[in-house]
């Protein structure tokens, strides 16, 4: 009552109601996030071990891209509000949209994958179609595992589109740890080496660009990972990349068991870190401060020590 | 000033109108909600929830699928001589800002949502799939999915009754001319001459928000005249079409694509040994 001239210490609400939308993405969407990350960092791998020479590693690499590609529609489509339309996703061409441009690429992803089994279980001779089926796809993989970090950035969500520039390398990381950790745990140890070392890799690159992406947001914004439940699940995720890169690096070469211990901590990791930065993009949404705020410091208030709201 | 309104509607040809809007003056608003009741029974929208929310007399909350006109109510203490008369009431109908730079229509991945001929934004209801993208894309939080639909709704700026040469619904409706209909250009004349009314007559917190193409989003078609700074109306003080940081995100993405690529390349190297 008296603090009428007083400016407010914390930026101005509408009754402390959020200024942006809820998103009304379901659970399906982290999760295709996922397994669509996987299945696109497990493509090259394919590729590449094929053409190294390692057919056994090669095979399980395409089965676990195959996969992927096959489970991650029947995810987007769950999603859609009205599922049987989900071909109007292909009714046009539209760069400006990340969702558009997302669904040619796993529709092609799911083409050259789909193309490149087929083609190794008919038996022919891979060069014709076979071989640049899966090379196709192989190229098209880390599109397919870092457009959706793209996807999630394009939009009004403070946590979301300030990340913009270390989101992609959070998925990339992310999705070789689940790829290179699904493979190593599907291959026998004297195989699997260059799976290890992908997971490895992917692991590091997880948690240093998500560490980098966390710093990088303007403290406000950065609530959303502070506060519960999605601290508790980016520290699972980290615990998951940390302990499942440990297994990968030191014991799966010798023990298959640590194998397959490291790779479904990996997997699981992966899984968790897209489910807790989706669930930070929600918390995000929802609180009108992160919204105001910066957009408050680059465009300074003309009224805010004139009045006082009564209720807000 | 006026070039930052020019869309391009020139696809459309000889149909192609001059840019519609709303100019929505929220000092004359007293607060009646005609225009969200004339909306909804225009529009056929469904009911959206009967309860008491104690935000003053708003008991709709925000504009969604099922509110396309939201009348918004602030009570506020200002410096007064006398305590007992020291409280004034902001009310202003909120409403879809059909920005020039929209970013729900630019995300939109099925081209549900469109630019018409009248430099409005709408969304086509026969090809929405309901992914919805533009509901975290809109810096307003004004397109929502409506349950039991799965598809996403917003105002139309009375896309049928402009085609038929008609105001639309709310304006029609508004008992003090708060929420004025017409061309754009000549929405933007007439509120500048009111805001410089206001500031004579006294009255200098008024401002104008999102009249000029000045901001994150070019403009908008359906701008206002405030009496408070946005925020303490719910709306963001400066919006932005996330579009604009696109090819940021694309180029870290490229980045971190490539990437990827050199880790499995190294990865195949290193398992060799």
């Amino acid at each position: 009552m008296k603090g009428a001239m007083v400016p407010p210490a914390k930026p101005r609400s509408y009754y402390g109601l959020p200024v942006i939308a809820k998103p009304v993405w379901k659970p399906e969407v982290p999760l295709y996030f996922a397994v669509g990350g996987m299945a696109g960092a497990a493509a090259p791998l394919a590729a590449a071990a094929r053409a190294a020479g390692n057919e056994p590693l090669a095979r399980r690499a395409a089965a676990v891209a195959l996969a992927g590609a096959a489970v991650s529609p029947v995810l987007l489509i769950s999603d859609l509000g009205r599922p049987a339309r989900f071909h109007h996703m292909l009714r046009v061409v539209k760069p400006s949209s990340p969702m558009n441009v997302g669904s040619w690429v796993l529709s092609a992803f799911g083409a050259t994958t789909g193309l490149a089994a087929g083609w190794q279980l008919l038996d022919r001779p891979s060069r014709a179609i076979g071989a640049p089926a899966a090379a196709a796809a192989g190229l098209l993989g880390p599109v397919l595992s870092t457009y959706t970090a793209v996807l999630i950035s394009n939009t009004a969500v403070p946590a979301w589109h300030e990340a913009r520039r270390e989101l992609p390398f959070v998925f990339a990381g992310s999705s070789m740890a689940a790829a290179g950790g699904a493979c190593m745990a599907l291959t026998a140890p004297r195989d699997a080496a260059p799976a290890r070392a992908l997971a490895v890799a992917g692991a590091l690159l997880e948690l240093a660009a998500g560490e980098r992406m966390q710093r990088g947001l303007e403290p406000v914004v950065r609530r959303s990972y502070e506060r519960e439940p999605v601290r508790a699940l980016h520290r699972a995720a980290q615990g998951c990349a940390i302990g499942g890169a440990l297994l990968a690096g030191a014991f799966a070469g010798r023990c298959r068991r640590a194998a397959i211990a490291g790779g479904a901590a990996l997997v699981a990791g992966s899984a968790l870190q897209r489910w807790a930065i989706f669930k930070a993009g929600i918390a995000s949404s929802q609180d009108p401060d992160q919204t105001v705020a910066p957009q408050r410091a680059r465009r300074p208030a003309t009224n805010s020590a004139l009045t006082d709201s009564l209720a807000t | 000033m006026s070039a930052g309104f020019e869309l391009k509607t020139t696809s459309y040809g000889p149909e192609a109108h001059p840019r519609m809007g709303f100019f929505t003056d929220t000092s004359l608003c007293i607060g009646c909600k005609a225009c969200e009741v004339a909306c909804k029974t225009w529009n056929d929208i469904p009911e959206d929830g009967l309860d008491f929310t104690a935000m003053s007399i708003d008991n709709t909350k925000t504009l969604d699928a099922n509110s396309w006109r939201h009348v918004a109510f602030v009570e506020q203490r200002v410096e007064v001589d006398d305590p007992v008369q020291g409280l004034r009431w902001l009310m202003s109908s909120d409403v879809c800002k059909h920005c020039t730079h929209a970013a729900c229509l630019e995300v939109c991945p099925t081209g549900a949502l469109f630019r018409t001929e009248f430099g409005t934004v709408v969304v086509q209801e026969d090809v929405c799939n309901g992914c919805g993208y533009c509901v975290p894309a809109c810096p307003f939080g004004v397109l929502d999915q409506r349950k039991g639909d799965g598809r996403v709704w917003k105002c139309t700026l009375c896309y049928d009754r402009l085609k038929d040469d008609q105001t639309p619904a709310c304006a029609k409706a508004c008992p003090t001319q708060s929420i004025q209909f017409g061309e754009l250009d000549e929405l933007r004349a007439r509120a500048g001459e009111r805001v410089t009314e206001l500031h004579e007559r006294g009255e200098t917190s008024a401002q104008l928000y999102l009249a000029d193409s000045d901001n994150g989003v070019g403009g908008a078609g359906a701008f206002f005249l405030l009496l408070d700074d946005p925020e303490v109306y719910g709306l963001p003080p400066d919006p932005v079409d996330c579009s604009r940081d696109l090819g940021t995100a694309w180029r870290a993405a490229g980045a971190a694509a490539a990437a990827m690529l050199g880790a499995v390349a190294g990865a195949i190297v290193w398992g060799r040994r």
